[in-house]
């Protein structure tokens, strides 16, 4: 759990102002289960935004809303004022790029191919000018690597280039997912644990990384489970439990709220979160037996 | 025509033992010896009589000049002896083994042995009797035999033996024991580190590849010539084996490396040597075999980019041949075409692939919605419809459109700028045949569709289909409009279908649905057109263009299979799937995705090969 923290205290730097991404109301149901219960938020530019929870909190779920991946059964996701449309390869169009929980590199492409799939997008070549081959086909073709190798440049990758990406370490495959995404020209970048099963070297230079990208005025949002890291990076933490938002605010504000200890620790949980329920659990708990605590 | 070649390659040293093991107990050096001799005696023996009469077909009974089977016997006997000296390390003969001479000595002597005891036998088979063996006979047995033995005695790193678990029971410790043995057996065919090549100038390169496919000309020429089953057999014999060495002593990893650097002369020097084909041949016979290759091939070429690059099963691909083919029939100027219209042949080539391609959106748009194992059984679906609406579309049970089972027969033969396909040419003191004109025309179409699909591939949609193929929730995420995306992958399939299928319709003079079935005994099929990609190697150029020069031929050339064809078939994709599941010219990514625990796997992609 959460201990010494290295808190930045300052208050969320909103000096670019502008919001970003604006999630009112997302709910998204499976059949009778609802993943994410009516949950709000939003993200400023050059903003790092934390989303923490335990396991099977619905934090993926609504990433997958954010992306167009799942279209949330109610409410809407706006990005810079324009609702999302409901395909990810729009969504991606539109300015928002993410990676994934467990890394989805294209195994069988180069460390460069990768990349220079993420610029698919930016592109405009169709299947004419790849078969004409006219000036205009190696123009873009020899932008689209340039500015692919600036990317593995920035985050560490660029003598790999050739290298097929399955045969990559486990951390530098996390930086190839990162640059691919990047390769999209993204406003906001959206890292699903971007330090799942990194040592600690390795997740500090994921954080570097991380403001490296938010000093290029790109605005991110970090789902994590190490706290440490989440702690020093956001300015901003939410916390989504039971596919509810359970506390939003600075690293302070979250660490100290009781319902996220509660919830970290797996007291039981109902439906309305409040202090008073709380206290009710924590009384019960106190006089609880031994066996009905392991029940939980 | 993968474009990839290795880095530093690690060879598996770790685990051998340190004593050096042999398969047979003859000394090293005596084995060497018996095994570049018995290769140089084979050569002399092809010169001599093998058997006293005529009546084996190929004639082996004549003393100063080889035939027949001989030759083949004498090509191996020749490697045999090159090897073989080569493994002396003399000089002169060292550029021949890059990559270490005993496993190659070894593949050449083997099939050398094949070669000649397979000729012997069949004599004996054949005619009733060794006696039927002339002196000549018994020689080439025992020079084969020698150099297989003495090839086999050479020695080689054995891996160490896993211990076996005691508590094995009976079957256990059989299956242990048979693996050990396997492994053991199959280090003695092991391929060694190629050691460094020397830089060559760019023209020896080039003199290189102009040899390469020279050979390559002249072994293709051979083997559609062969005139009867038992050369059919002793051709593929030593081929298999030939190549097999060529492989181990890591030429053919050199020559991919050269023409990887030289990718547009490869390309011209491959067109030159195809056309050069039908000028080999004195009859049409041949030529016709070879243009049925290359519509089959360039078919398969089309279906590669399907299947190959975006990863898409597609089980009815045959339609779309059918369709270009239908297309072009009907408005060839035939008697029973439903429309009265002769188009020239540009015109009714862009027809035959525009209705093509318009059908290819049309079954593509619901289709391409589905993934895997769904998007192949719909297209299988839609395969079959399209022959059975073929067959119905005849006036009584359809519209009158069609013919049904009679098809469209009498289409002209094509006449482009007063050149009349249908007549006998005289080239530069060659006469050109019927076929041998439709085999030039087909291959323009295949140098097209291999232009298509080598330019494709490697540009931002190709990128995007093999994105797709990888991973295409990852590919979607990235931006990529998948379906879109694999409806221009399907649709550009059924356009080069289409087009293949515009010349097959003169080709064959008539067509009829049931050419367009899914499996049959004779290709082009959905069936078949598969099997020659995946046997070829998906996602690369030259692997169909192989893949369905062997499934043409060898149907064609071993009629004694008969009813058995599919069968044989069959248990060939079986094995191969099992052995080598890449493909005989694999795509170095799928080589990676197969073997990837072998060490010799490159790690880097020099260039995409897509």
């Amino acid at each position: 759990m959460t201990t010494d923290t290295t808190t930045q205290g300052t208050a969320p730097a909103t000096a670019p102002g502008d919001t970003v991404l604006d999630a009112r109301g997302v709910t998204m149901r499976f059949g009778g289960l609802t993943a994410v219960r009516n949950v709000d938020l939003h993200v400023n530019s050059g903003e790092i935004v934390g989303l923490i929870g335990p396991n099977g909190a619905g934090k993926t779920t609504f990433f997958n809303c954010l992306t167009g991946l799942y279209i949330p059964t109610e409410g809407e996701v706006r990005y810079k004022g324009q609702v999302l449309p409901p395909k990810s390869f729009k969504v991606t169009a539109a300015g928002i790029a993410r990676t994934f929980q467990n890394i989805r590199l294209f195994a069988n492409m180069t460390v460069l191919e990768n990349v220079l799939v993420g610029r698919h997008t930016r592109t405009k070549e169709g299947l004419w000018s790849a078969l004409l081959r006219g000036p205009g086909f190696h123009k873009a073709e020899a932008a689209s690597r340039a500015r692919a190798m600036e990317l593995l440049e920035f985050v560490g990758l660029a003598e790999k280039a050739e290298h097929l990406a399955r045969n990559l370490p486990y951390g530098e495959q996390r930086k190839l997912e990162i640059a691919r995404a990047l390769a999209s020209e993204p406003g906001l970048l959206l890292l699903d644990e971007p330090t799942a099963g990194m040592n600690p070297q390795e997740t500090r230079a994921t954080e570097e990384l991380v403001f490296a990208i938010r000093d290029q005025g790109i605005a991110v949002l970090v789902i994590e489970h190490d706290m440490r890291f989440i702690f020093n990076l956001c300015d901003r933490v939410a916390v989504l439990v039971q596919g509810e938002k359970l506390v939003e605010g600075d690293s302070a504000t979250v660490q100290g709220d009781e319902r996220v200890v509660a919830a970290y620790l797996g007291e039981p949980f109902e439906d309305a979160p409040g202090d008073e329920e709380v206290a009710e659990v924590e009384a019960a708990e106190a006089q609880a037996t031994p066996g009905k605590e392991n029940d939980r | 025509m993968t474009t990839t070649h290795t880095t530093a390659p690690e060879a598996p040293r770790a685990n051998t033992t340190d004593q050096p093991y042999s398969l047979i107990g003859i000394p090293p050096h005596i084995g060497r010896a018996l095994a570049t001799a018995g290769g140089a005696l084979a050569v002399v023996s092809t010169f001599l009589a093998w058997t006293w009469t005529a009546e084996f077909p190929g004639d082996l009974t004549v003393y100063g000049y080889p035939g027949g089977l001989q030759v083949l016997v004498l090509v191996g006997g020749a490697l045999t002896t090159l090897f073989g000296l080569a493994s002396y390390g003399v000089k002169g003969l060292r550029w021949l083994t890059p990559a270490g001479a005993d496993s190659a000595l070894k593949l050449a002597a083997l099939g050398t042995f094949a070669t000649a005891w397979y000729t012997i036998i069949a004599i004996s088979v054949t005619l009733g009797g060794l006696v039927n063996l002339e002196p000549g006979g018994y020689v080439v047995a025992a020079a084969g035999l020698a150099a297989a033995l003495g090839a086999l005695s050479l020695p080689y790193q054995r891996p160490a033996p896993d211990p076996a678990d005691p508590d094995d029971t009976g079957w256990e410790k059989f299956r242990h024991d048979t693996r050990t043995a396997l492994g053991v057996f199959k280090a003695g065919f092991a391929t060694g580190t190629p050691t460094p090549a020397r830089k060559l100038p760019a023209y020896a390169e080039i003199l290189v590849i102009v040899a390469a496919l020279a050979i390559g000309l002249i072994v293709f020429t051979y083997g559609i010539g062969t005139e009867y089953d038992e050369l059919f057999i002793g051709f593929l014999i030593t081929t298999g084996f030939g190549f097999g060495a060529l492989a181990k002593a890591g030429l053919v990893q050199r020559l991919t490396a050269i023409t990887a650097e030289h990718r547009n002369v490869t390309l011209v020097g491959a067109f030159v040597a195809a056309a050069a084909f039908p000028f080999t041949q004195s009859d049409d016979q041949y030529a016709s075999i070879g243009v049925y290759i290359l519509i089959f091939a360039t078919v398969a070429l089309g279906l590669n980019i399907v299947v190959g690059l975006a990863g898409l099963l597609d089980l009815g691909y045959v339609a779309f041949l059918g369709v270009g083919a239908y297309a072009a029939a009907m408005v060839s100027g035939s008697p029973l075409s439903p429309f009265d219209i002769h188009l020239p042949f540009w015109a009714s080539a862009l027809v035959g692939a525009a209705v093509a391609m318009v059908f290819g959106v049309i079954i593509g748009a619901p289709t391409l919605r589905l993934r895997g194992d769904y998007l192949a059984i719909v297209t299988l679906g839609f395969g079959e419809i399209f022959r059975i609406a073929v067959l119905n579309m005849d006036g009584t049970s359809g519209p009158d459109l069609t013919n049904g089972s009679q098809g469209i027969p009498s289409i002209p033969n094509l006449s482009i700028l007063g050149f009349d396909f249908g007549e006998e040419h005289s080239i530069a003191g060659f006469t050109i045949g019927r076929f041998a004109n439709y085999f030039l025309l087909m291959l323009l179409i295949t140098l097209v569709v291999v232009i298509v699909f080598r330019r494709s591939s490697d540009s931002r949609i190709g990128r995007a289909w093999i994105a797709i193929r990888e991973d295409e929730t990852a590919a979607l995420a990235m931006g990529i409009n998948g379906f879109r995306v694999k409806l221009i992958a399907f649709a550009l399939g059924a356009t080069l279908a289409g087009l293949a299928g515009t010349v097959q319709a003169h080709v064959t003079y008539t067509v009829t649905p049931e050419q367009y079935q899914f499996a049959h005994a004779v290709p082009p099929n959905s069936a078949f057109l598969l099997a020659a990609v995946v046997l070829g190697g998906m996602g690369t150029i030259s692997g169909p263009l192989v893949g369905a020069a062997l499934l043409y031929l060898i149907p064609e050339k071993l009629q004694f299979l008969g009813e058995f064809q599919l069968f044989a078939f069959g248990v060939a994709l079986v094995l191969l799937m099992r052995f080598r599941p890449e493909g005989l010219i694999p795509n170095r990514r799928r080589q990676l995705e197969f073997h990837e625990e072998k060490a010799e796997a490159p790690t880097v992609l020099s260039k995409a090969g897509a």
